[in-house]
């Protein structure tokens, strides 16, 4: 991404972000709330398109391609970007089809393939053992880190490229967090992550590269280690060693 | 109980505390006379009922001058012809007119149920902010007027400028004419309560569906529908409640007083109401067969409307998403 | 991946279709209301006149009028309001602030829904029963009756019909009897809109008050209430103009006459503009709907100004309960 900024409505909330995030890795975005790194995330997928006022200048690009311009299909790229949100958003319907949702819009299957499809997306949330004997049960009934992970269930089974997770576990117990964060690193090889969060650790324990916006400018993006031991900015060295954030 | 102490920092010394027995049988009173209110309202329920029921069996067991009962129960229910005015003996066949109203109803459901969600689902989902205020406000005048007024729209618009200059067959009076002016009358109940249903189901949900790369539609066909399901269906129950007892409208639009048991849009018939509703104006004798029928019919009427009321409170029981 | 692709471009397309659908069907929701007040305003204002609305019913279409059934309207709501609005604020204090939360109020709460299924053809039958006939009461005999002559300080038994202080039992299809058909069709909406207007009153507010001291009475009198009258006034007068549309009921208590008087008593016969409207809609003749269009265009004024009322007394009195 190269001189991005995003407005809503009169309110610039990025400011001319340059960036860009490695392949087949985790990159955390952290940052005090407002700093716009939830912004940018929901630009990644246009998931900003339904608000009201939301713009962006810049550009915006997946493997070269570009994705802000107006010609862009936002479905065939929300395919290939997966997002979880911050609260687990399960549809009130069974397990399987919550799993099964988004890849019977875009393909046509047999049930065969489907059933096979659920599985495997439900081993890769490493959910599968936990629910194999429900899959017709509601989704709404599972609890909370569950349910997040059937939304990530949900959103693999589709076979995006790059998974956009906006603070995944913000709303989840510490043990649900643990199980999610086990889940990241393994995805890790498949897909490429962004990952939102509040919490330092959780961007040290997960991340392989990390991105450090403060009032909607990036201010420092590098390796986890480096940003995190020896940063190179002052509001870095500040937030990170929770001096004010 | 105990009394206050004589004084307090901050009260001058001549206040004096209130009395409290009296207090308290002024908040017995009270309560009785709301729980009297109460009752009272519950009341009318039961006695609704049982005047019908009063009523109706007076009705089965009239008998005629040879001491045979005038109306079994058995040719009420199974008889297919409602003449109680005009043939002789008179036949009271309930099913003419149960199909009258089926038939209307049916028609206004065609027209408003589909329309009406859909407009819903363009208001709730689509519609820019202010083409919603002023929708929403239009809808509104329309779920106002009195439903006599849909009935003169029927015969003066709907048959006249609709109905006949697409075929000739259509008469004065029709069952089409009074079920399309019904279907209006309920299109703003279904709108607004289905609305409410839509617009409950928590943004997170529509933000997952979209985020798995599905359009607009499918996330409203696939996710938003089905989630608001059971007050969406409510909506309907009520709707169809609503154009079961209609009776202003189809005593001006759907026939001129013949009941017969037909499913042809085109054709005059007589609903439940619209039967009670000449009974009332004069036609029959007051103490006569054909007047205490009418209590009958209201009766079946009642029993209709009672169970679409109960089914439709069920589902919103059951099936109600809780959403946080 | 083998798996063959759903074509997003069409998947697009069919999706702006329903968007098209939708606002299709919205506009012809627009369009039903608009040929419909187009055709009113069409047949109706040629009619409309200072005469029609002080003239009385008549045989001929040119000098008919709708004094009666104004008159009427307004008597038979007037009695519907005094007893339908404390009637439904009362029960809904009740349950919404003393009934426990038990097997006996989810009952009367069924109730309630169920009354408001009722169709109100079939209230009219109760009325019929109760308030005209007094269940039965002296039928076959003169109504009792007396009046109330205040010069002389004395009561008259049988009273005398042409006084103001004039009532009989049974009440017969007078506007008593029609004005308690009317509450008894609108008090299950006026007891859910109170109820709601009760149930969006803050706890805190009634916590504050019970923290004081307050008893269960002082609570409901002096804090809930008055915060949840605002929103109550604006469901009392959509009870109200529910009444003022309705004929059906008031069809079958008998309110239906060739009025030639404007209402002196509570036992006065009467007709409503609805009925008149119907009377007129239905009959052949092309002069009589235009007369019934006019009466439609009055009954649709009282209507808008009794909402324009609403309106305005929901912007008055609502003061915000939390900032």
């Amino acid at each position: 991404m190269r001189r991005f900024s995003a407005w809503y409505g009169g309110h610039q909330v990025l400011q001319s972000i340059d960036l860009d995030i490695p392949e087949h890795q985790v990159c955390a975005f952290i940052g005090p709330s407002g700093c716009g790194k939830s912004t940018l995330l929901r630009w990644v997928n246009r998931m900003n398109d339904s608000i009201a006022g939301a713009r962006a200048e810049g550009s915006l690009a997946l493997h070269g391609s570009d994705l802000l311009g107006r010609g862009v299909d936002v479905v065939a790229l929300r395919r290939r970007v997966g997002m979880v949100f911050q609260k687990p958003n399960p549809f009130p319907k069974s397990i399987k089809d919550n799993v099964a949702f988004g890849a019977r819009l875009h393909y046509r299957l047999t049930r065969a393939d489907l059933d096979e499809l659920v599985e495997k997306a439900l081993r890769a949330a490493a959910l599968w053992d936990e629910v194999k004997d429900r899959l017709g049960s509601p989704a709404l009934g599972l609890s909370g880190g569950q349910q997040q992970r059937l939304c990530i269930a949900r959103a693999l089974a589709v076979d995006p490229e790059v998974l956009l997770m906006d603070e995944p576990c913000s709303a989840l117990d510490p043990r649900s967090t643990a199980s999610i964060e086990a889940l990241i690193r393994q995805l890790r090889s498949n897909y490429t992550i962004v990952i939102v969060t509040h919490n330092m650790q959780q961007a040290s324990r997960v991340s392989d590269t990390t991105a450090f916006f403060f009032e909607g400018k990036l201010i420092e993006n590098g390796t986890t280690d480096l940003l995190f031991t020896s940063p190179t900015q002052k509001q870095t060295e500040d937030y990170v060693s929770g001096r004010f954030g | 109980m105990t009394s206050l102490p004589a004084s307090t920092p901050f009260l001058s010394p001549r206040a004096r505390p209130a009395r409290v027995r009296l207090r308290a049988a002024v908040e017995w009173i009270i309560e009785s006379i709301l729980f009297l209110l109460t009752v009272l309202s519950v009341a009318t329920t039961v006695a609704i009922f049982l005047i019908l029921v009063r009523e109706t069996w007076g009705f089965f067991t009239m008998r005629g001058a040879d001491g045979q009962v005038l109306v079994p129960i058995a040719d009420f229910l199974g008889d297919s012809i409602w003449s109680p005015l005009l043939s002789n003996p008179p036949r009271f066949g309930v099913a003419s007119l149960v199909s009258g109203t089926l038939l209307v109803t049916a028609i206004a459901a065609a027209f408003a149920l589909p329309l009406g969600l859909l407009t819903a689902v363009y208001l709730s989902e689509y519609a820019p902010q202010r083409v919603r205020s002023v929708l929403k406000s239009l809808l509104e005048i329309l779920a106002g007027i009195p439903t006599v007024v849909y009935g003169f729209f029927a015969l003066t618009f709907i048959t006249p400028n609709l109905l006949q200059p697409l075929s000739s067959s259509f008469g004065t009076h029709s069952a089409m004419s009074a079920g399309i002016a019904v279907g209006i009358m309920i299109l703003p109940i279904v709108s607004s309560l289905a609305e409410d249903a839509l617009r409950a189901v928590p943004q997170s949900l529509r933000d997952g569906s979209l985020a798995l790369g599905s359009t607009k539609a499918e996330t409203i066909l696939r996710v938003v529908i089905p989630a608001a399901l059971s007050g969406i269906v409510a909506s309907f129950l009520l709707a169809i409640t609503r154009a079961i007892g209609e009776t202003m409208i189809v005593a001006l639009a759907a026939g001129g007083g013949v009941a017969q048991l037909t499913a042809n849009p085109a054709a005059q018939v007589q609903t439940m109401t619209a039967y009670m509703v000449q009974v009332f104006l004069g036609d029959a004798p007051a103490g006569g067969v054909e007047y205490q029928s009418s209590y009958a019919v209201a009766f079946t009427l009642f029993a209709f409307t009672f169970v679409m009321t109960w089914i439709g409170a069920l589902i919103l029981r059951r099936y109600r998403e809780v959403y946080e | 991946m083998t798996r063959p692709e759903a074509s997003p471009t069409a998947r697009t397309r069919s999706s702006h279709l329903v968007l098209v659908a939708c606002a299709l069907a919205a506009f012809i929701a627009v369009a039903a209301l608009a040929s419909l007040l187009l055709t009113i305003a069409v047949e109706g204002t040629g009619s409309l006149s200072w005469k029609f609305l002080t003239s009385f019913a008549s045989r001929k279409a040119a000098n008919a009028g709708i004094l009666a059934p104004l008159a009427g309207s307004v008597w038979v709501c007037v009695i519907c309001a005094l007893v339908a609005i404390p009637m439904g604020i009362g029960t809904a204090l009740y349950l919404e602030e003393y009934a426990k939360k038990s097997r006996l109020q989810g009952i009367i709460q069924l109730n309630i829904s169920n009354l408001a299924g009722v169709p109100s053809i079939v209230y009219g039958l109760l009325a019929l029963a109760a308030f005209v006939r007094f269940f039965g009461f002296r039928s076959g005999e003169k109504p009792l009756s007396f009046s109330i002559e205040w010069s002389e300080l004395r009561v008259l038994a049988p009273g005398n019909p042409d006084s103001f202080w004039f009532v009989q039992a049974p009440f017969g299809s007078g506007v008593l009897a029609g004005g308690l058909t009317l509450a008894l069709v609108v008090l299950p909406i006026m007891i859910t809109a109170s109820q709601e207007a009760l149930r969006a009153v803050p706890k805190s507010l009634r916590q504050a008050a019970e923290a004081l001291g307050s008893t269960h009475w002082q609570v409901a009198w002096r804090v809930t209430l008055p915060a949840a009258l605002p929103t109550m006034m604006t469901g009392a007068i959509l009870s109200i103009s529910r009444a003022l549309g309705e004929a059906a009921p008031l069809l079958v208590i008998g309110g239906f006459l060739m009025v030639l008087q404007t209402p002196t008593n509570l036992m006065s016969d009467f007709t409503v503009l609805p009925l008149q409207i119907y009377n007129w809609s239905g009959r052949p003749q092309e002069e009589f709907h235009r007369i019934a269009a006019a009466a439609i265009i009055v009954q649709l004024a009282v209507l808008l100004a009794f909402n324009a009322l609403a309106i305005f007394v929901r912007q008055a009195f609502q003061k915000p309960l939390q900032s």
